[in-house]
């Protein structure tokens, strides 16, 4: 079994009668991309708060790295950014880093190296209170980059940037997601999750509804979009197919067929023609996490 | 702790409000320093504030810490808004995302609120020698070096002032309002001593524990002890008599309140969900 990186066991937390957290478990491994999703307070940033040491839990517990660290020194090995970037407006680039550099007691020869990474190297020198939303972000992951961490923990990296900006922060974090890091990212956003993570963490209300890899999430073999001049002879047609286990209407003259095995286009093509059905459309497709993640969350 | 206070140092270099402030302070040291030995010369009038006796050795220990710590005021809002602005530019939070913990966070502050104290006891020392060796009357050692009593009374009165300001500036989370807070917790003490002294008479001994009152209580003032002042006091009131040393309560009063405050600060955090 792989590394674990994060465990968390029941974890809990209320706020009067809200339980913005409820009873979570699930645990990271190292190496993989893991996406928290959730619609917006589902307890995604709470969750978070708790692990990293700034919102007290009410209930439950959680442990870094397999060991019983203060959780403090476990910090100095993890990376993470959290809603905006937060730094000394008065104090450069460098200086910032510098300073985190000293909270986890690191070599300062880091600084320009991650600067370089997210292209803030040349804007050193200039106070962080000049930085656009984009940079500010942008050095938020410099500065979590410095101690090369075992995990990266990011929520909505890409919240109130610009599309260029979005662009950017993404860019990044697939290189960093490449070279094997771990990450933890927390998204509302489902293409950003589906792009980047293997993954996925789902909560709604606190509570985790689906824990495991992203390909799995849709179990079936996925469906495929037909159509063709002849509607109800296409429907008998993908009727009796054993391929098919559902046909569904859909607008236009369009049915959607569910598999109930893995299936080429192809077949179902080679099928049609042989019972003299031209198909004018025919495409293959997995359920998009979307529909996934409405199904679960329904 | 010297790591903490490093990154505490850094922070305090680097805020540009911190350095005026401390600027100013310092600056109004030496100014009082410099204008205390100015000769007023309008025609009749020749006047020469050091030379009324107020720079003798050992007074000038008692005379200028009681007035230099006035001053205080300055480096209190310096503390305060080196507490209140990890709030409001959230870098507590980011500080303790990246590693630091809640204690190591108070220990920092608290060592830039003991290293303050000791510059400014510092500051005020080296002051006070140099205006002593200019205008007293004594110069020998065992009188220059003598009541130095009030160079911890001094040092021990800051240190209890600037935690109670590091306390209002972690529980109010605003340098104005943390401010504000003070005031109010003056008007208090002030209200609970005009309570004691017209309802509460038994109750008299407990205004000596109240905190202000206490670090004011550290330092009596000089004023009446002054030689031409107190020669005159005696003639109207052959009974007056007063003691000006240090009070060992009022010192461990102090004290106990530092460490309430420190603690008092650390539990707040603690607590808190930032």
């Amino acid at each position: 079994m792989a590394e674990e990186i994060l465990k968390l066991d029941r974890l809990t937390k209320t706020y009067g009668n809200l339980k913005a957290v409820n009873q979570l478990s699930f645990s990271i491994e190292k190496g993989n991309v893991y996406g928290i999703l959730g619609p917006n307070g589902s307890g995604k940033s709470t969750t978070l708060g708790m692990v990293l040491n700034v919102i007290n839990p009410t209930l439950g517990e959680f442990r870094w790295f397999e060991s019983n660290m203060p959780t403090h020194d476990a910090l100095k090995k993890i990376g993470a950014i959290i809603e905006n970037p937060n730094f000394y407006p008065n104090m450069s680039a460098y200086e910032n880093l510098k300073l985190v550099c000293k909270i986890k007691e690191l070599d300062e020869k880091n600084i320009d190296e991650k600067l370089e990474i997210v292209g803030l190297l040349d804007r050193k020198k200039d106070k962080f209170k000049q930085y656009s939303l984009g940079m500010k972000q942008r050095l938020a992951i410099a500065s979590a980059l410095l101690n090369d961490p075992e995990i990266l923990i990011l929520d909505e990296p890409t919240n109130g940037l610009d599309p260029a900006g979005i662009h950017q922060i993404r860019d990044i974090i697939t290189k960093i997601a490449n070279q094997g890091t771990t990450i933890l990212l927390a998204s509302h956003l489902l293409d950003e999750v589906e792009k980047i993570c293997t993954h996925v963490v789902i909560l709604r209300e606190g509570k985790n509804l689906y824990t495991g890899r992203v390909d799995e999430m849709n179990a079936t073999h996925g469906f495929i979009e037909v159509a063709a001049d002849d509607e109800n002879q296409l429907k008998t047609f993908l009727s009796s197919c054993e391929e098919v286990s559902e046909v569904r209407e859909l607008p236009k003259g369009m049915f959607k067929a569910l598999l109930s095995q893995p299936t080429e286009a192809s077949t179902i093509n080679k099928k049609a023609a042989q019972q003299n059905i031209f198909l004018n459309h025919l495409i293959k497709r997995k359920e998009s996490l979307e529909d996934s993640f409405l199904e679960i969350t329904k | 702790m010297l790591r903490l206070f490093n990154i505490e140092f850094y922070k305090f270099k680097r805020s540009k409000s911190a350095k005026v402030l401390s600027i100013i302070y310092f600056g109004l040291f030496a100014f009082i320093a410099l204008f205390t030995s100015i000769r007023f010369n309008f025609g009749a009038v020749d006047f020469r504030v050091a030379e009324q006796g107020i720079f003798n050795f050992p007074y000038i220990w008692h005379f200028n810490a009681y007035f230099l710590a006035i001053l205080k005021i300055f480096l209190a809002i310096v503390i305060v808004s080196l507490m209140s602005s990890e709030y409001t530019n959230r870098t507590l939070k980011q500080n303790l995302i990246d590693g630091l913990s809640k204690w190591e966070f108070i220990q920092s502050k608290f060592s830039m609120v003991v290293a303050l104290s000791l510059v400014s006891t510092l500051v005020y020392f080296i002051i006070s020698l140099i205006l002593g060796l200019i205008f007293s009357d004594f110069t020998e050692p065992s009188i220059i070096f003598s009541d130095l009593e009030y160079v911890g009374a001094y040092f021990v009165k800051l240190i209890g002032f600037f935690s109670l300001c590091m306390f209002l500036g972690i529980l109010v989370k605003r340098s104005a309002f943390a401010l504000g807070f003070l005031f109010l917790v003056w008007v208090l003490e002030g209200l609970i001593r005009l309570g004691i002294n017209f309802q509460a008479q038994s109750l008299d001994f407990l205004k000596q524990f109240l905190p202000l009152q206490s670090m004011s209580n550290l330092i009596v003032e000089p004023v009446t002890k002054l030689d031409a002042i107190s020669s005159a006091a005696n003639q109207l009131n052959p009974e007056f008599e007063k003691d000006y040393s240090v009070p060992v309560i009022s010192v461990v009063t102090v004290l106990v309140w530092t460490a309430f405050f420190v603690f008092g600060s650390y539990k707040l955090l603690q607590k808190r969900d930032l």
